[in-house]
């Protein structure tokens, strides 16, 4: 039997996790459009002087947005819906985490190897892209040192952060656990750092989304899928190795 | 017949098991209060798990209360519909004929003026009030607890939720045991050191700080207790997040 390019777990929680963040992500500017405005510090308001305004019309009638229209108000599903793909993240996130750690994944497939963990090793393949050099054998069956260090930033330090800044808005969560929010440096810093954190998340999918196409779309969506890269790509695989 | 595979036998089992967990877990968050009246549909099992999150995590925990320093120069009222002519006539006579009921689930269903809750045991937070769209402002509330008065009124051991009523048409909500005897859920008087301003909900606003602005509802009238609770809205139930 072929070894599946990708194991079962990360195949199923990419795809829970890429659900998740598109619900989040819809659901979470149909919530910005009630107030398109952010503040810095802990609190902000239609009376006081945003930090910035995002040049859109509100579904709300008391924000002053310079348009004569008031667009309709979604966030009572979009707040359900939004909290409910949070839960669906955060739980896909822990197994994920904690699988990735317990089989290896992590350090066999994530960390970059002992002798790329350097900033010539990341530049090198950034020269390699920019100059459109096909990889190497070796990577189709790993990641190089620049997949491995963007995905361990999105994984272990994008995502947490903005389940952290999300968490920093609910006032029930900051009664719990207050050090979270007055980390960050209050409740509204919190909410554009969120916003910021959505939009690094959004440029990663576009680029994750790009060198998949790049790379041959239907090769990689086979292998995220049933597991196994296509026949012909094995073979030449195989050729290139021999 | 065919033989059956490990692998079936394994995943019937994890399934078998998975079935049972659920039931038992349904039956534990029910007796422990864990479940929220919106518990059904499709965003019924993320509003459960919220739900029962912030339960087992915030049961006693306070909302952060701030600074003098902290208190906003400028907060915001979000706007109310046009008051109602009851509310009119009252606010004429200086509100002295408010009157807030307390019936349902109680030893001793009471009518309680502002002169009465003034009697009460009066105190003061400084919090925060967020609201769902995204905006906030720190203000100080000056108010008797609510659960002193619920105390008074003989609050019955099987009353799970309280429903309140605004004197305007159609404004209402509910908070569970868990937060009507929370030491900072207020029926509010004042706000800043002065009357509670007419736009923030004076003469008399159920003040709920560790739930958003939307559950903090404005002229208060009538508090019931109730062992069940049927919940239609648009908006999430529970609104700590």
């Amino acid at each position: 039997m072929e070894t599946p390019r990708h194991s079962a777990l990360v195949r199923v929680t990419h795809w829970l996790t890429v659900i998740s963040f598109v619900a989040l992500l819809v659901t979470g500017l149909e919530i910005v459009i009630s107030h398109p405005r952010f503040y810095w510090g802990e609190t902000g308001n239609v009376n006081m002087k945003p930090l910035f305004t995002i040049p859109i019309p509100s579904s709300r009638d008391t924000v002053p947005t310079g348009y004569g229209y008031v667009m309709p108000d979604q966030n009572g599903w979009s707040r359900y819906l939004h909290f409910e793909s949070a839960w669906v993240l955060v739980l896909t996130g822990l197994v994920y985490g904690f699988a990735s750690l317990l089989n290896g994944h992590l350090r066999r497939d994530l960390i970059p190897e002992r002798g790329n963990r350097s900033l010539t090793a990341h530049l090198q393949r950034m020269r390699q892209y920019l100059q459109r050099r096909p990889p190497g054998a070796d990577e189709t069956s790993s990641y190089n040192v620049l997949q491995r260090s963007t995905y361990l930033l999105v994984i272990f330090v994008l995502f947490p952060l903005v389940i952290l800044t999300g968490l920093a808005l609910s006032p029930s969560f900051n009664a719990a656990v207050p050090f979270v929010v007055n980390s960050f440096g209050g409740r509204q810093t919190a909410r554009t750092l969120h916003f910021f954190l959505t939009w690094a998340l959004v440029l990663f999918l576009v680029v994750h989304v790009v060198m998949v196409a790049v790379s041959g779309f239907w090769a990689r969506m086979r292998a995220m899928t049933i597991g196994t890269a296509s026949t012909t790509e094995t073979a030449v695989a195989e050729k290139e190795v021999a | 017949m065919k033989p059956i595979s490990r692998r079936a036998l394994i995943t019937s089992g994890l399934a078998a098991a998975g079935v049972a967990g659920l039931a038992a877990a349904d039956r534990i968050a029910r007796r422990h209060g864990l479940v929220p009246p919106d518990c059904r549909g499709v965003y019924g099992p993320g509003e459960t798990l919220t739900y029962a999150a912030h339960r087992l995590l915030t049961r006693d925990a306070m909302a952060r209360e701030f600074p003098r320093s902290m208190i906003s120069k400028t907060p915001f009222a979000n706007e109310v519909a046009p008051p109602s002519n009851e509310f009119k006539k009252l606010q004429a006579d200086g509100f002295s004929d408010w009157r807030l009921s307390i019936d349902g689930m109680v030893a001793h269903p009471m009518t309680l003026s502002l002169a009465d809750l003034r009697s009460m045991p009066t105190h003061s937070q400084i919090t925060e009030v967020v609201c769902e769209e995204g905006w906030s402002y720190v203000a100080e509330w000056i108010g008797t607890p609510l659960s002193g008065v619920l105390r008074e009124a003989g609050l019955l051991p099987q009353a799970r939720y309280l429903k309140y009523f605004s004197i305007q048409p159609e404004w209402s909500d509910s908070i569970d045991i868990a937060d009507a005897h929370h030491p900072q859920t207020f029926l509010t008087l004042g706000m800043n050191d002065g009357e509670l301003p007419v736009g923030f909900g004076g003469p008399l606003r159920l003040r709920v700080p560790r739930q958003l602005g939307y559950k903090s509802v404005k002229y208060i009238t009538r508090i019931t207790a109730t062992d069940s609770l049927k919940y239609q809205g648009d908006y999430a139930w529970f609104a700590g997040i």
